[in-house]
């Protein structure tokens, strides 16, 4: 199959003095950063810190009140979801929204036709999609008859399937049993190695986190609080009164 | 459930197919005049009902008002061929065009104001109703007298003007539904049909995952509009009457899909299932009932025949059959 990410280093992405509210409530406030082309950032912090809003408005599914984004230079401002996805962002949910109707390989060509008007190729693209995440022997099942792990693999596959320069990954860990976690990240490591993608992903999981990350992001109540390597960050104190505590190194 | 029947057609289902479809063509030459006058009102609801599975079973827009696209397409044609002399073969694309256009203004509205589900059906319904009371101030149009194409006695059939016999009309209905069949089973395997289909699934992850709403669903309802429109040609030739006190009604939106919901949404052959089953069930409830006298007596049996069905084939009767007659290709997971 042809890489799924394109190749060369691209997919730098800039957030400038982004903030989101929802009525009274700032679920985002003002948060800046950058993450450089072929890097795999974290984005962590405690639930209702604002990291999903924070991917939302990357991926245009809800427009930032303030602040811009931009991918490899250009502003991605004003832009649909579905435009933001042709312009190289996938993204992933954290809930999996699967088309339950559709078998596997036609749920991850979907993403494939965001490049091909060719339906053949797409189902090709597809197919060695699931093969790569490991999905090759349930092509022409459909997701309500797979695992729970095995659906996160495949909203990874459909977003990879759009041949993004940059995937934003939303707790695609979290349920997965360690040796599963594993092999997940040995996956984004071998993408992010072959073809230059740019990764930044939500994580609970800090096994993933720090097998992963060049950087980490820290969001409390909607602010970035740190922004480093990832054992600078999980040293840093205001973090680890907010989030991690000590037990979360096992 | 959702069927991709030409996909994974089996010999079987092949066979099948063929063997429906030489009947249907060899029917005249053996029915009587009834059960030809029966199959031709099938036909109809079987063409109208896979046009509205388009949008509802494909692309996940539920419309209640197609009876307004039946009705522009019947009285577009029908006045141009009684005010002009346009024969219907030139005046269907008008009936198009006029169906296509109120279409795409109904999705418009709604689709780009994210007007979703049973609002959006609302608004379909309201389309169909103020326009049959616009018609109904029409006098060009006949306003609520009606409009009448003139009748004559023709001793050929006159295929161009669409003036002739029942076995005419037949095989014109019959050719229509063929062809919806065909282009519907096209689209469906398509790149528009996938789209379709994701987008009937889960709206958000179809856009995140590069599918632009709006142009799809416009899509959707543009050829789903059209195709009925040319519904509308045929049934104002063949009746002969147009009433807008009937033609705009919501029971006549009704009608164009419950077929496809007894017979199953979003699969291919449902909606002619359904036809096959609700009309002739109409039939022979009214011949049943006709020694009972007493009021609504057919359409209350109707009605819970209809009720028995959707409540214990929840799917439709298609995706049964499917399956009882083993038409699909034995593939673990893979529903018909």
């Amino acid at each position: 199959m042809s890489a799924p990410g394109q190749a060369g280093r691209a997919g730098s992405l800039i957030v400038r003095n982004i903030s989101k509210r929802f009525g009274g409530l700032v679920a985002v406030s003002d948060v800046s950063f950058t993450v450089a082309a072929g890097e795999i950032h974290a984005l962590i912090g405690p639930n209702g810190a604002g990291k999903t809003t924070t991917f939302n408005m990357i991926a245009g599914a809800q427009p930032p009140d303030t602040g811009d984004v931009q991918l490899d230079g250009v502003s991605l401002a004003g832009l649909r979801p579905d435009q933001i996805c042709r312009a190289g962002v996938g993204r992933t949910f954290q809930i999996v929204r699967p088309f339950n109707e559709l078998t596997l390989v036609e749920n991850v060509a979907v993403g494939a036709l965001a490049w091909t008007d060719d339906l053949a190729e797409a189902r090709d693209h597809a197919r060695g999609v699931l093969e790569l995440l490991g999905l090759g022997d349930k092509k022409e099942a459909r997701p309500s008859s797979i695992t729970l792990p095995d659906r996160k693999c495949l909203e990874v596959a459909r977003a990879l399937a759009t041949k993004p320069k940059l995937l934003l990954l939303d707790e695609v860990m979290a349920g997965l049993r360690p040796t599963e976690t594993d092999r997940m990240v040995a996956i984004f490591k071998k993408l992010n190695a072959d073809t230059g993608l740019t990764i930044l992903l939500i994580e609970h999981v800090m096994r993933a986190v720090m097998a992963l990350s060049d950087r980490v992001l820290v969001l409390n109540y909607g602010r970035l609080i740190a922004d480093g390597k990832p054992e600078e960050v999980t040293r840093d104190p205001e973090v680890l009164a907010c989030y991690l505590g000590a037990e979360a190194f096992d | 459930m959702m069927s991709r029947i030409i996909e994974s057609a089996s010999p079987r289902a092949l066979a099948l197919l063929a063997i429906v479809t030489a009947v249907l063509i060899a029917a005249p030459s053996f029915v009587n005049n009834y059960v030809l006058s029966v199959l031709i009102i099938v036909l109809y609801f079987a063409y109208v009902g896979q046009a509205w599975n388009l949008m509802l079973g494909f692309a996940g827009q539920l419309s209640l008002g197609h009876a307004l696209f039946v009705s522009l397409g019947a009285y577009t044609s029908a006045a141009l061929f009684i005010k002009f002399g346009v024969s219907p073969v030139v005046g269907v694309f008008a009936a198009i065009a006029v169906a296509v256009v109120a279409g795409c203004l109904i999705g418009y509205l709604g689709f780009r104001f994210s007007i979703r589900g049973v609002y959006f059906a609302l608004l379909t319904i309201a389309f169909a109703e103020f326009t049959g009371i616009i018609v109904d101030h029409i006098s060009w149009l006949g306003a609520s007298s009606g409009l009448f194409l003139p009748v004559k006695n023709l001793q050929s059939n006159d295929i161009v003007n669409l003036r002739g016999s029942p076995t005419m009309f037949y095989y014109v209905i019959l050719t229509l539904t063929g062809l919806a069949l065909a282009l519907c089973s096209w689209l469906l395997n398509s790149k528009l049909g996938l789209y379709w289909q994701a987008i009937r699934e889960d709206q958000e992850a179809a856009e995140a995952s590069g599918v632009p709403l709006f142009r799809y669903k416009m899509i959707a309802v543009a050829i789903s509009s059209g195709l009925t429109g040319v519904g509308g040609v045929w049934y104002a030739f063949y009746y002969n009457n147009l009433f807008p006190e009937t033609m705009f009604k919501t029971s006549q939106s009704v009608e164009i899909i419950l077929g496809s919901v007894v017979g199953g949404v979003g699969s291919l052959f449902g909606p002619v299932l359904g036809a096959f089953v609700l009309t002739p069930l109409g039939e022979a409830l009214t011949a049943a009932t006709e020694g009972m006298h007493v009021d609504g007596v057919k359409s209350f049996f109707w009605g819970l025949c209809v009720a028995a069905i959707v409540l214990f084939r929840p799917q439709g009767l298609w995706p049964w059959l499917y399956d009882l007659l083993g038409l699909g290709p034995k593939r673990e997971g893979k529903k018909p």
